[in-house]
């Protein structure tokens, strides 16, 4: 076959529904955005690390300890589990690590806030896993088959984070004014970058029409915005939180509710890399990484000698 | 001494190790060498905070007084938690941490065996459950520190290192009171000597097999059974208590 069969091939599957396997042909383009798309997403995991673990050990009870330290845990575990996803494509970790500290490789810009109250923690939980739920429900279509599968393992976890959110909200909102103060400030802090993790308008986006043929992406980012909006305006409402949008008004023949214009200078500010926490992100990675270097060498050495030992015997 | 009072000076005794130490796992959070270890500590702390959190649900029935779990394992002060010493000391590097994790869960190890057979049944349903956890937590730090003892010579070097600086603490381990005696007496705690001895064995044979040598015993610090600390528990503790004391009587 030439290499204009298999592209029609190839996209004869992707109509049909089938799901594209590591092993199979793909186009070049294919094999790249979604190498870019699912190490970016375990970086997001990874990074994702940081902001909650800026609450860990001042979580305020012990419950709260313990679903924090477990819902990390299991960002972690979803990152791990996308690392391996990417490696099918014969790429290794360290070097998507490497990717990510020399900025060639991105993560979820969302994770470039800082978390300042408890309620942060909250909000993240509620808003930033609650519009991934959405994101990734979609994923969990896309035709590649290990990607798709991926996303509807973490999918199920994400929904009890989105839930546990929510109830530190809710607590919070039924609490002290000065909870309350807290809530609602962490509800304007995150509102508005939890509507960017959708990326641009599709007017405006670089991949979306490639993307959507080859169904990596099976729905707009306008749309799945829209999803995340109309879900979380009224739960915001059902505990008492204001959103913070004056144009935020409900459309009774689309039952959608209409927000805002989104800050894009803010969201390119952040995607750049000048974000408030883009910095300290990383140079937290790299900090960490080299750290830990002298366990990992500790660890191929112990493991050469064993395996000279063994042969020995 | 009564023996409702000394169960529950004993149940803190163990929560407090198992949160502060749980608190200083914690810390690894997005800090480990890789990312499989960064998810192994906290998973260890995630078990630590979950012990605790039994014996101190256990400790609040005893004291009455609406005591919580919460209110025990946040609202005390320091002269009031009863950790064993070891536990609030730093995380260091990473040897620090996994030679801390064998010298602690292999005394956890044996004193959760013993109290399996307490005439207590609060304490053996607890050991039972925790037994299975803290082995795996040995096992998971035994192998380290074999793999750093037996790796390169900057790992070698680091973990002796972290052996003689954690070995003053454990002395602290041990110490018995009239707490211990009273629940001995009641066939509900086991006599330290004896945990001392298995703990001795076990450790031994680990830092055997790493091939890292113990260090002589001329520094000791205890003090835990009386709540003297060293200067780290405040610090852990200030961090812990923040959002509590700062919002008295607020829900979370
Ligand atoms: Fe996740
Ligand atoms: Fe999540």
């Amino acid at each position: 076959m030439t290499d204009e069969q298999k592209l029609v091939h190839f996209q004869e599957r992707i109509d049909a529904g089938e799901k594209i396997e590591p092993k199979d042909w793909m186009p070049e383009a294919y094999r790249k955005t979604l190498l870019r798309q699912i190490s970016q997403h375990a970086h997001s995991e990874v990074i994702g690390m940081q902001p909650e673990g800026n609450w860990v050990l001042r979580a305020p009870s012990l419950r709260a300890k313990k679903i924090l330290l477990a819902k990390i845990q299991d960002e972690g575990g979803h990152g791990l589990y996308l690392y391996s996803a990417a490696e099918t494509f014969g790429i290794d970790r360290s070097e998507m690590i490497e990717q990510l500290q020399t900025g060639k490789a991105k993560y979820s810009s969302v994770f470039n806030y800082p978390t300042l109250n408890w309620a942060d923690i909250g909000a993240i939980g509620w808003l930033v896993d609650g519009a991934a739920i959405v994101n990734q429900t979609m994923l969990a279509k896309c035709s590649f088959g290990p990607y798709a599968r991926a996303m509807v393992r973490i999918c199920k976890e994400e929904g009890f984070h989105q839930r546990q959110g929510y109830e530190i909200m809710a607590k919070m909102m039924a609490g002290t004014n000065e909870q309350k103060a807290m809530a609602q400030d962490a509800m304007n802090r995150w509102w508005w970058p939890s509507l960017m993790m959708f990326g641009p308008h599709d007017s405006s986006s670089a991949h979306t029409s490639e993307s959507m043929k080859w169904k990596i992406k099976v729905e707009s980012n306008d749309s799945l915005r829209q999803r995340f909006v109309n879900r979380t305006v009224e739960q915001a409402h059902h505990i008492g939180l204001t959103v913070p949008d004056l144009n935020l008004t409900y459309n009774k023949e689309t039952r959608n509710w209409n927000f805002g214009d989104i800050n894009w200078d803010e969201f390119w500010t952040v995607v750049n890399g000048n974000g408030p926490c883009n910095h300290q992100r990383i140079a937290h990675h790299i900090k960490y990484h080299r750290e830990g270097e002298w366990v990992r060498e500790a660890a191929v050495a112990f493991g050469k000698k064993q395996q000279k030992q063994n042969s020995l015997n | 001494m009564k023996t409702q009072e000394a169960i529950y000076q004993y149940c803190l005794r163990i929560a407090d190790s198992n949160l502060i130490l749980a608190q200083r796992l914690a810390e690894w959070c997005s800090r480990g060498p890789i990312l499989e270890e960064d998810l192994a500590m906290t998973n260890i702390s995630l078990d630590l905070f979950g012990q605790a959190e039994t014996l101190y649900e256990y400790a609040a029935t005893i004291k009455g007084d609406n005591a919580t779990a919460d209110s025990l394992a946040f609202l005390r002060v320091e002269r009031e938690y009863f950790n064993r010493l070891i536990t609030e000391q730093p995380n260091g590097d990473f040897a620090v941490t996994m030679v801390r994790e064998v010298l602690f869960s292999a005394y956890q190890n044996h004193l959760y065996q013993a109290l399996c057979k307490s005439n207590d049944e609060m304490f053996r349903g607890f050991a039972e459950k925790a037994l299975k956890e803290v082995k795996y937590h040995l096992r998971h730090s035994s192998e380290w520190v074999i793999r750093l003892g037996g790796g390169t010579e900057e790992s070698k070097v680091r973990s002796q290192a972290a052996l003689n600086e954690l070995w003053r603490f454990t002395v602290d381990m041990f110490e018995m009171d009239e707490v211990d005696e009273e629940l001995i007496s009641m066939g509900i705690a086991p006599d330290m000597k004896e945990i001392n001895k298995s703990w001795m064995k076990t450790v031994t044979e680990v830092f055997t097999e790493a091939e890292l040598h113990i260090p002589d015993l001329n520094n000791v610090i205890k003090g835990s059974n009386k709540g003297i600390h060293t200067e780290h528990l405040g610090h852990i503790l200030s961090e812990m208590q923040y959002l509590q004391r700062a919002f008295p009587g607020a829900t979370w």
